[in-house]
């Protein structure tokens, strides 16, 4: 049942965040079928090593789909061709013998590359630093069912909760827009009871700090076809909503501009 | 000699309570003099960030990862324990604290257990106000499931992304900390030792993964929240980064280590499948819930599991321990996992895994609902197998998962290093020798939100009025020299086998001798083959590039290199600890029936080891357990 693969790799290389970059073309030889994809990467890096040559500096972690570490251009598309699937989730069935790979990292202006695959994408921290909570200082909470919850709002909730924060939206989006990532928080806590307080401030602080680093949207649609996670483009109307909304709600602010 | 563990008298119920009101406190307006160190940003490090933030401290977190969402707490799948009988089963504090001492096996601090059951109630209330979007029932109310060995419904969870969305709310909450400049957030900053001055910690030395850069930072307290050491035995179910070093280098500098053989070998992850593999994938034990366990009773079987007539499986779990059936506690399901492997019933390509089968539950519930309750963990199985669990059954073996001891803490979490703390994994406290499932989370968020940050105002309200050591000390100075040492020894090597290659090897000598089964022969066998390896490893280590810039590789050798000497030290405890409990299965002690065979006159007590140089095997020191209020009895689940 197991098949064995001969690839060619074509790698995006770069020393370091000022370095110029370039591609090299690796082989990858009598790889497993089982392996996943990073476990591909790993068996060249052995093989690099042995060489003597500098192994491909790539990120990764859990490898299970669910730290958001992992994540790089498979042929041009964003954690690879298997839809909702984070690239360490990616085996290599999903190849064929004889494929070539072109192997990039996260194209976006916000991220710039570190080295080789791995980059900063510290911008998305930004953004929740700027009100992606719910301000609940710890011993303040009242008893966790005083407040239902509608299944479907909890669900819906939990939706858009579920976003890794990989990256990959702002990877696939041509604008390298971050709207996929902001509404699915935005969401998270604006639909629930708990988020209510804070919900207009919270849409506006991060749109606006978002909107510092990552280019507009657009409606492509890219972010929701790239995510692992397969976090709805509907968010982004929601956040639409509240954003605007906020421009009327926050009337403290109104005027400051 | 170990100091006191500072449990409080009375009784057990009232402890905490007490504790709260006797110890020191700092006064509100002075906590924003005191500045703490916290190492590590999964659940324990988030939620102690956050509240000790909320409260006034000045703190500085550190993580290796790119952003601190990234911990491993983020990959619990099943869920988070807490007694609040929402489901009018019986559950109580008394009863959570009664199970986990008892599922422990009796090798825990009843006094900490108790706390941890008080307090798990809380965290329910926390995450919610947060807005962790737990799983609801129509009503609109919290819905709980049963887990693993449990007989009430007290688990909560948020699909099977339970760690996540806990790990979301604890980071949402530093961050909300950050924005307010009440925490200095450092990332892809790995400490790589700490500094201690008149045997006090002051600080630590880290490494910035991007530029190289050693660095000092200097504060009136140390916590390590940096998670367990199943890594050790490098398939495991722990991501990839996962290591020993922050909580082992500060052993070297002091803190003792308690119970390092108790490792918990977690019985539902997809088997190896080939010597490439660089990890297991765990399959939340909530799947033991429907599914069935079982294996062909022919040995020669070769028919696909379907074609196996009932009568011709052996469901030897439920045969064994008809009361408790596939539900018995992760040890018990592993270690007779590994018996009908080893006797040659094992099932898949390698015959090194068992079925769970959900063909009856589907057939008695319908496929929707067991879609709706495992979904992502059919899903997940199926990516990763290319098998479809809807219709064959999952194949799973036992696989390394947590690690219940660490370093040893009194009851304030403090090692015996002063000013030094240990919160969640990283320290050895509440779980005894195996841990419940659902309960690594409730410790990690209990450990961080509700008990550290009011013992942590203990130590620090005496220095009012001192400043932090300052990082020009020659104790920083020193310490700097060393770490500066040995990162430029591993590139100085120029040996011919990588990191990767000596972890590897190193994974297969712990798995074979300090796995699911130990005996004195392997064990001492272990020691040997450990420092064998540990010689060529400094002699013939290969990591290429240089220190200045982002590298994995070098990263990596540091973390082997401190995994080789806890691996010896792991055998050194289980050779000692000459008898079974929990998660430690010696073979010359057991029933004639085959199972674990406590002995609580000669091994009632914590195993705390104090470092004596690279070249000198470690001191042993005890702290006896007194088992007062859950009376010690041979755990049986038949």
């Amino acid at each position: 049942m197991s098949r064995t693969l001969n690839l060619e790799l074509k790698i995006w290389r770069q020393d370091g965040p000022d370095a110029d970059g370039r591609f090299e073309v690796y082989p990858a030889l009598g790889i497993p079928d089982d392996a996943s994809f990073l476990e591909m990467l790993d068996i060249v890096n052995e093989e690099l090593i042995e060489e003597g040559r500098a192994p491909i500096e790539f990120p990764h972690d859990c490898r299970e789909g669910i730290c958001g570490t992992c994540g790089m251009m498979i042929n041009g598309k964003a954690h690879g061709p298997e839809k909702g699937t984070a690239v360490c989730q990616l085996h290599m069935r999903k190849f064929n013998d004889g494929d070539a790979i072109v192997i990039e990292p996260w194209r976006a202006r916000a991220f710039p590359v570190l080295r080789d695959l791995v980059v900063d994408r510290s911008p998305l921290d930004s953004i929740i630093e700027a009100g992606g909570y719910v301000t609940a200082p710890t011993g303040t909470a009242a008893d966790a069912n005083d407040t239902p919850i509608p299944k479907e709002v909890a669900d819906s909730a939990m939706d858009a909760a579920a976003c890794i924060g990989c990256g990959a939206c702002v990877a696939a989006c041509p604008n390298s827009a971050g709207q996929l990532f902001t509404a699915a928080k935005v969401w998270h806590l604006n639909s629930l009871p708990q988020g209510q307080a804070e919900r207009y401030r919270r849409a506006e602080n991060m749109v606006e700090t978002m909107e510092q680093f990552f280019g507009s949207c657009t409606n492509h649609g890219e972010c929701s076809e790239a995510c692992p996670k397969e976090i709805s483009q509907d968010f982004i109307a929601y956040l639409n909503r509240d954003y605007m909304k906020s421009k009327i709600k926050n009337r403290r602010l109104a005027g400051q501009s | 000699m170990l100091p006191d563990s500072k449990v409080p008298e009375g009784p057990v119920a009232e402890k905490w309570d007490k504790h709260k009101f006797d110890i020191k406190l700092v006064n509100p307006a002075n906590k924003r003099k005191f500045k703490v160190i916290v190492v590590g940003t999964g659940l324990a490090g988030a939620s102690a960030c956050a509240t000790l933030g909320e409260l006034g401290y000045e703190v500085e977190a550190f993580t290796f990862h790119d952003s601190p969402r990234r911990a491993h707490s983020i990959a619990a799948q099943g869920g988070i324990n807490a007694a609040k009988n929402y489901q009018n089963d019986g559950d109580s504090v008394w009863r959570l604290f009664y199970d986990t001492v008892k599922g422990g096996d009796y090798r825990s601090r009843e006094a900490n257990v108790h706390r941890l059951a008080q307090v798990s109630v809380d965290i329910i209330d926390q995450a919610t106000a947060q807005g962790v979007p737990f799983a609801r029932e129509y009503g609109g109310l919290l819905d709980n499931r049963s887990f693993g060995g449990a007989q009430v419904s007290r688990t909560f969870y948020a699909r099977g992304q339970t760690g996540q969305q806990l790990l979301l709310g604890a980071y949402q909450q530093m961050m909300r900390q950050v924005h307010e400049g009440k925490v200095k957030l450092h990332t892809r900053t790995e400490m790589l030792d700490l500094v201690t001055k008149d045997g006090e910690a002051v600080g630590i030395v880290t490494r910035n993964l991007v530029t190289g850069e050693i660095e000092s930072h200097s504060a009136h307290a140390v916590v390590l929240a940096t998670g367990g050491y199943g890594n050790v035995f490098y398939l495991s179910t722990n991501a990839m980064a996962c290591n020993t070093t922050a909580i082992w280098r500060s052993h070297r500098k002091g803190a003792y280590f308690a119970n390092p053989s108790f490792t918990q070998i977690h019985p539902t992850c997809i088997p190896a499948s080939d010597e490439f593999q660089s990890k297991l994938t765990l399959m939340s034990e909530s799947l033991r819930n429907d599914g069935r366990i079982w294996v062909p009773r022919d040995v020669d079987e070769t028919r696909a599991a379907g074609d196996i007539p009932e009568e011709e499986r052996y469901y030897y779990l439920e045969e064994k321990y008809p009361a408790f059936g596939n539900l018995v506690p992760r040890d018990v399901a592993s270690r007779n996992a590994k018996t009908v492997v080893d006797q040659g019933h094992g099932v898949g390509p390698l015959k090194n895994g068992v079925y769970l089968d959900f063909a009856d539950a589907i057939t008695r519930d319908g496929q929707k609902a067991i879609e709706e309750r495992y979904g992502n963990l059919f899903e997940m199985y199926e990516r990763i197998t290319g098998e479809d669990p809807y219709s064959v059954p999952m194949r799973i073996y036992p696989a390394t998962h947590y690690t219940m001891g660490g370093l040893w803490v009194d009851y304030n979490l403090m090692t015996t290093v002063p000013g030094l703390y240990a919160t969640g994994e990283a320290n050895f406290s509440d779980h005894g020798a195996n841990r419940l499932g659902a309960s690594a989370l409730m410790q990690g968020l209990a450990d961080g939100y509700f008990v550290l940050p009011y013992t942590i105002g203990d130590y620090l309200a005496p220095k009012l009025g001192e400043d932090p050591v300052p990082t020009s000390d020659p104790a920083f100075q020193e310490v700097e020299d060393e770490v500066r040492s040995r990162t430029a020894a591993f590139l100085a090597i120029g040996g011919t086998r990588s990191p990767e290659h000596f972890h590897r090897e190193l994974g297969k000598i712990i798995w074979e001798h300090i796995g699911m089964a130990r005996n004195q022969v392997g064990l001492e066998k272990a020691i040997e083959e450990i420092q064998a390896l540990r010689a060529e490893f400094w002699s013939d280590l290969r990591v290429l590039g240089n220190g200045d810039t982002l590298n994995s590789s070098l990263e990596k050798a540091g973390r082997v290199a401190d995994f080789f000497e806890l691996g010896e030290l792991m055998a050194r405890d289980a050779l000692d600890r000459n008898e079974s409990c929990g998660g430690h299965f010696r073979e010359e002690s057991q029933t004639p029936e085959g199972e674990a065979l406590r002995k609580d006159d000669e091994f009632s007590h914590v195993s705390a080891w104090a470092w004596n140089g690279i070249d000198t095997p470690q001191t042993k020191h005890k702290e006896e357990l007194d088992f007062v209020d859950v009376p010690l009895t041979q755990r049986s689940y038949k």
